[in-house]
Order: structure tokens, then sequence, then C-alpha cells
């Protein structure tokens, strides 16, 4: 069974947001990357799944500029067996995954992020997933695989499912489907530099959104600090002046 | 010219989100001079469904059909198209939830429409389209332009108010023509936790952070939660250590709420953390560091101990 794993090559989560251009683009002086905190669960999983010989390969595909190539090295060096690279700044979701759909066939099980922790788009597996015509399965939580059939752990308002889905299929996981991420050991580092990263020229795609605009958040009024020893004093704040209780 | 509204109903009920959809379609269609239509997929009875028009829909489209009910991304998505296409819909609006997030983005790529997610307020402009969103989670918003004849969106929740109004609609069973090939996953157990309130519907949340000190100290919370009729949440560190379960983590990685009131306990406030919860109208927090980062987004504040807080805290609400 063969995964592949879908890496968005994203702002560290502690950096600070700026723009430049007349607030039209992100600044990205500065700015250290990482893989998407979701992808590199499911990348965890996904070395998991392959330690306990349930899956045989593991593949990382991006799309993204020269720039985003120590991404897809770190994702080598946690355990994936090779990577692709889609050689395009891509400008949105659908455009992502129009250059994903190209490389994304011959998978048991793509593995996406919920969401990028940059535009919080939240849509680039589903529409692979419809791009490719498989099924997929949102808010995917846990993922095993027995006897060569795979099951899901789904969370739903107020509870989970445990799901049986039919290969190929695409998983958009969060929080849960591995405990903590891996950190890549020296020995990994070492082996990913030879690793294969095969880079593929973009199709023609089109975009169908674009950013008009950034804005910061107004900046919030002083906190009203009230006594340790007069709490009766906050909560009465809450009631009369926020209206909150 | 209309306004499709896909909006789920849990256990036959629809939510107040449900509303806040409709809504929100209805507004746009004051603009533009569209009809509201709504579909509804699963058992429903008419007297709730009728609910829908106080909220400005001019139509619902019911399917009764049993198969959606292992909620099958891909089949779902298909009977959301075909009511778009009957409809000869231009606006698609669906929630930003787990199934909203699972089924729009497969829905734009076969209206071949454009697609904005989390929308958090009525568009700037219809010609061209814009839409407001937060990104980078939270710490920015970004004005977003979106093309296409058809164009897909996500609604935030607690993003509009629902407004009622004087309104009829006529209810139509609706045969989305899905085909058995479409349904690929098979539910093989639920478990659902009942009796406590899920924290994407609080009005309130009490959260606890690394300062509760152990799994063993979250009696006072959990009273205050009962007392407020409050969702209950933590901090990463919490889930981590397994003090509480990964389902009340709130944050960037967790779950991301939007309550009238956050009352955070013990709680440093991490720029992720801030992330999930900094939508929040109201934000109280108690923490013994006066430097801790959650004070500067927080709109009321106690310096102190937790352990000391907590009782009194339950005690004055108790004499409210």
């Amino acid at each position: 069974m063969k995964i592949l794993v879908l890496i968005s090559n994203v702002p560290d989560t502690t950096t600070k947001i700026r723009f430049k251009a007349d607030n039209t683009a992100f600044d990205d002086a500065g700015v250290q990357w990482i893989i998407n905190p979701w992808d590199e669960l499911a990348l965890t999983r996904a070395v998991e799944l392959k330690e306990a010989g349930s899956i045989t390969h593991i593949t990382v595909a991006n799309v993204g500029t020269p720039a985003t190539e120590p991404t897809l090295r770190k994702a080598l060096a946690v355990g994936a067996d090779d990577a692709i690279r889609v050689n395009v700044a891509a400008k949105d979701a659908f455009e992502v995954a129009s250059q994903l759909a190209q490389v994304a066939e011959g998978y048991d099980l793509i593995l996406a992020g919920i969401e990028a922790s940059d535009y919080n788009g939240s849509a680039v597996g589903g529409m692979l997933a419809e791009l490719l015509d498989i099924s997929s399965v949102s808010a995917v939580s846990g993922i095993t695989i027995a006897d060569g059939k795979v099951l899901f752990n789904r969370e739903i308002d107020g509870g989970s499912q445990k799901l049986e889905v039919t290969t190929p299929v695409l998983a958009v996981v969060q929080k849960g489907i591995a405990k903590e991420p891996r950190i890549p050991a020296m020995r990994g580092i070492m082996m990913a530099r030879s690793k294969p990263l095969k880079v593929i020229d973009p199709s023609t795609a089109e975009e169908r959104t674009a950013f008009v605009k950034f804005e910061l958040p107004p900046k919030k009024a002083a906190c009203k600090m009230v006594a340790e020893d007069n709490v009766k004093e906050l909560v009465r704040l809450l009631h009369e002046e926020a209206k909150a209780l | 010219m209309s306004i499709l509204v896909y909006t789920e109903n849990w256990d036959g009920k629809f939510k107040k989100f449900s509303f806040e959809l409709v809504s929100y379609a209805a507004a746009v269609a004051k603009e533009t001079g569209a009809s509201v239509t709504v579909i509804s997929i699963g058992k429903v009875a008419q007297e709730e469904l009728q609910k829908l028009s106080l909220y400005g829909a001019d139509k619902v489209l019911t399917v009764e059909d049993e198969r959606f009910k292992s909620l099958d991304n891909k089949a779902m998505s298909k009977a959301v198209v075909a009511a778009a296409e009957a409809e000869k819909a231009t606006l698609v609006v669906l929630a930003h939830n787990n199934l909203g997030k699972a089924l729009a983005p497969r829905v734009s790529v076969r209206l071949k429409a454009g697609l904005e997610t989390g929308v958090m307020a009525l568009p700037l402009s219809m010609n061209p389209f814009i839409v407001k969103k937060k990104v980078f989670t939270g710490k920015a918003f970004a004005k977003v332009k979106v093309e296409g004849e058809i164009k897909v969106i996500t609604l935030a929740q607690n993003s509009f108010e629902p407004v009622e109004m004087n309104h009829t609609e006529t209810i139509e069973a609706f045969d989305p023509q899905v085909s058995d090939s479409d349904f690929t996953v098979v539910v093989k157990e639920t478990n659902k936790v009942t009796g406590k309130v899920l924290l994407t519907d609080a009005e309130i949340v009490v959260s606890g952070g690394r300062g509760m000190k152990s799994a063993d100290n979250w009696g006072g919370l959990e009273e205050l939660a009962d007392l407020l009729g409050a969702g209950m949440a933590c901090s990463r560190p919490v889930s981590d250590e397994g003090w509480r379960s990964h389902s009340e983590h709130v944050g960037q990685t967790g779950k991301i709420i939007a309550p009238n009131l956050y009352l955070a306990f013990g709680i440093s406030g991490a720029i992720q953390h801030l992330g999930g919860v900094s939508s929040s109208k109201v934000i109280v927090a108690v923490n013994k560091d006066p430097e801790a980062p959650i004070f500067e987004a927080a709109d009321y504040g106690i310096v102190g101990d937790v352990n000391v807080v907590i009782p009194q805290f339950v005690q004055a609400v108790k004499e409210l």
C-alpha cells in the first residue's frame, strides 16, 4: 500500500505577521518556514504505519518554488521515501489542487492536513479528491490498517465514528492523528540528502481567487484588572458591564 | 437566479448556525433580487423545516434518502451540486464547520466555481465578488476576490446574526440521483457523548491551562461550567499531558471557537492558543504571572492563583 502526504510550506506559527506592497502581499522577510503542523502530523502517522509494516512507501508532494525544498528535505528526513515538487508559486487552493492532481494518481491513501496555517483555506484536500474523482473523509483523527482494510476514526459533533473505507481514498486529517510530530534524527537528515526529490513542471492551471488587501486586527483596549481577593467585582463587571454572564 | 444554502441537521433539528446561514443568504438575496433555496439532507420534521422560512428561505429541497446517513463526502457533495444545478444557483453557502469544509471544496470543483472559506461578513462587493476572511489563524484579515460565474463560500460561525422575518416557503422532496457507487464509506461504530455542551455551540467556554497543575484539579472548573451551562476547554499542554481529552483542546491546532465569553484559568496565552480563541467577544484571564501574554488579549483579568480564584468565582456566580 502506498501513501501520498501533501506538504504545505508555511511560516513558523510564532511568526509576527506583516504585509508589504501597500498591504497586498505577505512580507516574508526573515520568516522561518516549516511543514504545516497538520501535514507534519499526517506524515508522522504515515511513518508509524510504515514502521508497523502496514504500508510500503511514503511519497510527499508540495507545490512551490525551489525555496520550499528545505521543507521537503525535512519531510524526507522524518521518514518519507521520496518527494515531488511541482515547480510553481501557486496563487490559490484550486491552482495547488490542480497541480497536485497530475502527480497524485496511483496512491491507495492520500493524506492532507485540515488546513494550512497561513491562509486557513481547508480546501486543497477536498478539491484534489474531486479532481481525482475519489472518495474523501474529513476530520480524520485516526488511521489504522489491518488485513488490507483501512479504518478511519472521524470526529463528529460531540463524538467520533469508526469508518471502513475503500481505497483509493483521501483523508483530511486533524489533531489526534499522531500524538506528537517526529523530529528528524541525524541519521534521517543524512539519508534525506540522497533520497529522490523529483521536480515537475507545472501544468496550466486556473486561479479562481485573488487577495485584494490584507489588514491587521485593530489594537485591543487595555485589560481591566481586578484584585485577586475581589472576584465578586469581576463577576459583577461581567454581568453588568460586559453583559456576558 | 438563486442562492443555495446547505445546512446539516443535528438529530433532525436545526441549530442557530443553520439560521445564520439562511439569514446570510437572505441578506445577499435582498441585494441581488435572487431567491433562497435550502437543501436539507436527512429526516427532518415539517415544522422544523418551516423554521427555515422564518429566516428567509423561499424553498426547501429535502432529501430523505437513508444512504446519506454515513455522511459520505463524495455522495453528499454530488447531492448539493445537483440542487445547485436544478436551482441555477449562482452562490452556494455552506457552514464553516467539519461537514461544510468537507463538502465545499468538492462542490466548487464540480460546479467550476470560485471558492472562499471562513467568510466572516456579507460580501464587501457583489461585482467583483469580494469577501472578508481571517488568515494566519486570526492574526490578520484578508479581502479576497472570488472569480467564476458561480461562487461557493463557507460562512464562519457566529459571524452573522440570524434575522427573523415574515416569510413563507415551499417544501419539496428532491432526488439528487446519486448512484450507489458514490457511497464508499461504511460507519462501523458511533460514539457520542451526551449531556455535555458542545464546545462549538457554547455561548460561554470555561478553559484551563498548565496553571491547573494536575489532572485532579478540574472539579471547580467543571462545577463552574455546569453552573453557567458552559462548554469545557483546555490548552494544548493540558491535552498533551493527558489531563483532559484532545477534543477539549482549543487553539491553532485544536478547535477554533468564537463564544460570547471565554474564561481562561491558568493559561499563559501562547500565540497558537490565542489563534483559536481570539474571536471570542469577551475574554477573561486568571493567571499568576502578570506578564503572561493572555492579558494582552483579555478584556478582564486577575493576577492570582487559580485555586484561590475558582472557588470564589463559583460562589459569586451562585449569588448572581
